[in-house]
């Protein structure tokens, strides 16, 4: 695979996933491949977006990422070496560069501890020799715009609103001053008129800080705006990557093609009350992912015997872009065909 | 820039929608459910909770209203108390909700209702269908015998007929019959959200309130919901509450739009008006909160702060600490919903005197940043508490 990623303009390759996989053992022999050959680069001062359905693996992928699992296949390399997690000074050394940051920020903080000392743990723990814990602790604060920082020390997370406490809670990620951050549907819990404002807290610390990112999520709206390269996922493989715009306007899988055409738009107003997407539907009731062949053949259009019995592997479209489907030529012939990716240009 | 489903130019759109609103609108003569100067406070220790105040909102028949507000902003706190289905704390301190049923119960004030009429009233007149599906149904039992326990409380059918007719609600919102002896955990969340939206239907009602239906669920799953909420109310003709936080579903889904904060309505009007001339400042603040997956990127403002303390609201307008129009006036603003002028929709109202189409922000939010950041305390309001 050939793809460069648009993230790498940014800075240099911090951390890079080469055909990871993870199988879960059901037990009686079954096994659920929640991630399969999932490849794709971290660079600094980046946002990588990875987009999926809940159970399409992305979490897993961010859990991988982390050091919280054992991948059952593949590599991750960081600054280019290996990552190596076997002894617990290793996986500190590892933590003090990877953080994970969680969606529930009213599960992720402990109910019966105050905000200082959810930060002075991490601070003591990878700052090291930090002469002055206290003065971290609100240069933290400050960081994540909890101002004035001397008066959230005390409080307790119930004493926080949802957006405080998701600040609270990328503090904490930033104590061990990592390269990479992994955020988990970091505003899928807050208010909308939060989010954005969390997005932006998100996007200055990753240029102050020259942060490496993943954000996942399930809304592709968001990682239009907020990511560089975006990566779709079904059933836990890459099924679409590319641009943020360019997949977000134009995309070439089916599955995105649905995603996109599923999203709530405003600008349309009224259409669910006419009777008219019945097309949608029968891509929305089907049941799961296939087993065999194409994850997502129970419920595409486009889907053949071929299909239902080859899984697809990720087909170059451009430099940027790729896409694993066996009927790109139906189901995006502008790219297929090699056509020059226009972001701008209507499709069909 | 155009996907198969978007229709990028908004010209004819509006058009066939306002000739749609004109018939869908607010129909002469009394509406189906009128709630007036409905007021709800949570009793806590630490003083009263205003988590609704004086709220007016109507129902006609035949129409889908959604209730838009962020959580803690008393929309469902609302929608039950005019239910009744409130248990302390929560104390109803004021209004009326009245409904004129044709049929069965009604006219008559739901607040003053006898429990034996409240029981009558309830599935036959007015169903819910609950925010999380994955608590609402009991996980023990198969879904047909919950079907059941629905059919027979309002129902005098024999066990056979009790049995067709769980059937046939499932038939309604497309899952097959074999599900019926499935237990809760396996179906997938779409179904669920469907075996409850089936269930809501049992007595055929006049008025579904809908709490967040698909909040939990994938996009994908949630465009199929909302085309299958919309078919069964054009074959059964009910009326609809939808009660979501996310605005730009209502944008598509909703006649009518009704905005609230810190337990206030702020705005209603028809979702033509909302989307085309939002009036108060929230609203705008709302729309230019989410990112856009259609057309050119737009410039995202969102709001600054976060909702004020209920236990303690500021004066006149609860906006006003995060409103980038506000000025020393809105102190004294009494919040009562009055019309937009120039609006193409006779009954948009506001509760924002100063705001008029022209007005521009006097302070950019931008020039007041922080205000979220003076630490307040957010009360656990709602039955829903602080989550989204």
């Amino acid at each position: 695979m050939t793809v460069t990623s648009v993230a790498a303009d940014r800075g240099p390759l911090a951390m890079e996933a080469k055909g990871l996989g993870k199988d879960f053992r059901l037990g009686r022999g079954a096994t659920l491949h929640a991630v399969r050959d999932v490849s794709f680069g971290l660079y600094r001062g980046a946002v990588v977006a990875l987009v999926g359905e809940s159970g399409s693996g992305k979490s897993t992928v961010a859990r991988l990422l982390a050091g919280q699992e054992q991948p059952t296949a593949g590599m991750i390399t960081l600054d280019g070496q290996p990552v190596n997690i076997a002894t617990r000074r290793t996986f500190r050394r590892y933590k003090s560069e990877v953080q994970l940051v969680f969606q529930d920020p009213f599960a992720s903080l402990n109910p019966v501890h105050t905000v200082s000392y959810h930060l002075e743990r991490p601070v003591r723990l990878h700052q090291g020799s930090v002469p002055n814990v206290k003065d971290s602790v609100i240069a933290l604060l400050e960081q994540v715009r909890l101002t004035p920082a001397a008066q959230f020390l005390p409080k307790y997370p119930h004493e926080l609103s949802g957006g405080q406490r998701q600040r609270v809670s990328f503090a904490r990620a930033l104590a061990a001053e990592p390269t990479v951050l992994l955020a988990d549907e970091p505003v899928s819990m807050l208010d909308v008129s939060i989010r954005l404002e969390m997005l932006n807290l998100l996007d200055d610390l990753r240029k102050r800080l020259a942060l490496a990112l993943l954000y996942i999520t399930h809304d592709i709206a968001s990682a239009r705006y907020f990511a560089d390269e975006v990566l779709v996922m079904y059933a836990g493989q890459v099924v679409e990557r590319g641009p943020a715009e360019d997949v977000t306007q134009n995309p070439a899988h089916p599955y995105p093609q649905l995603l996109i055409a599923s999203a709530p738009d405003p600008d349309n107003l009224g259409s669910v009350l006419k009777s008219g997407n019945r097309a949608l539907r029968a891509g929305g009731t089907a049941s799961g992912p296939a087993l065999v062949g194409c994850p997502f053949s129970t419920r595409c259009p486009l889907a053949d015997d071929k299909c239902r019995a080859e899984n697809p592997a990720l087909h170059q479209l451009t430099a940027v872009r790729a896409a694993a489907c066996w009927r790109l030529s139906e189901a995006a012939p502008a790219l297929a065909g090699g056509a020059a990716v226009n972001p701008h240009h209507p499709r069909g | 820039m155009s996907t198969p489903m978007s229709t990028p130019s908004s010209e004819p759109v509006l058009r066939e929608s306002a000739a749609a609103a004109a018939t869908a609108g607010p129909a002469p003569g009394s509406p189906l459910l009128e709630i007036r100067d409905l007021s709800v406070v949570y009793r806590t220790s630490s003083g009263d909770v205003k988590a609704v105040e004086r709220v007016n909102l109507s129902l006609n028949a035949g129409e889908v209203v959604g209730l838009c507000g962020e959580s803690g902003s008393g929309k469902s706190t609302l929608a039950y108390g005019a239910c009744r289905l409130l248990r302390p704390p929560a104390l109803i301190t004021a209004g009326s909700v009245r409904y004129n049923g044709r049929r069965g119960t009604g006219p008559a004030d739901i607040l003053q209702m006898r429990p034996d009429q409240l029981h009558k009233l309830r599935w036959h007149d007015i169903a819910i269908v609950f925010q999380s599906a994955m608590n609402a149904l009991n996980p023990v039992l198969r879904v047909r015998d919950q079907l059941l326990d629905a059919i027979r409380a309002h129902h005098r059918l024999p066990r056979d007929e009790a049995a067709e007719k769980a059937a046939s609600l499932l038939d309604l919102v497309g899952i097959p019959r074999s599900r019926l002896r499935s237990y809760p955990h396996e179906l997938s969340g779409g179904m669920r959200q469907r075996v409850m939206i089936a269930m809501a239907l049992a007595a055929d009602p006049e008025i579904v309130i809908m709490d967040e239906p698909t909040t939990a669920l994938d996009v994908v799953v949630q465009r199929d919901i909302l085309g299958q909420i919309a078919e069964l109310k054009q074959a059964l003709g009910f009326a609809i509450l939808f009660i979501t936080h996310d605005l730009s579903l209502l944008l598509e889904l909703a006649d009518r739009i009704a905005v609230m904060y810190a337990g206030q309505l702020l705005e209603v009007g028809t979702s033509e008006e909302i989307k085309r001339e939002p009036s108060h400042p929230y609203t705008r603040g709302l729309l230019t909160s989410f990112p856009s997956l259609r057309g050119p990127r737009r410039e995202l403002a969102g709001i600054p702060g976060s909702p004020p303390d209920l236990r303690n609201p500021p004066s006149g307008c609860p906006f006003m600490p995060r409103c980038g129009y506000a000025r020393s006036a809105c102190a004294e603003v009494d919040m009562e919903l009055a019309p937009v002028v120039g609006s193409a929709d006779p009954w948009h109202v506001t509760a924002c005197p100063f705001v008029g189409p022209e007005t521009r922000p006097e302070t950019r939010p931008e020039t007041r940043p922080e205000t979220e950041a003076q630490p307040q305390t957010r009360p656990e309001t709602g039955p829903e508490g602080a989550r989204p």
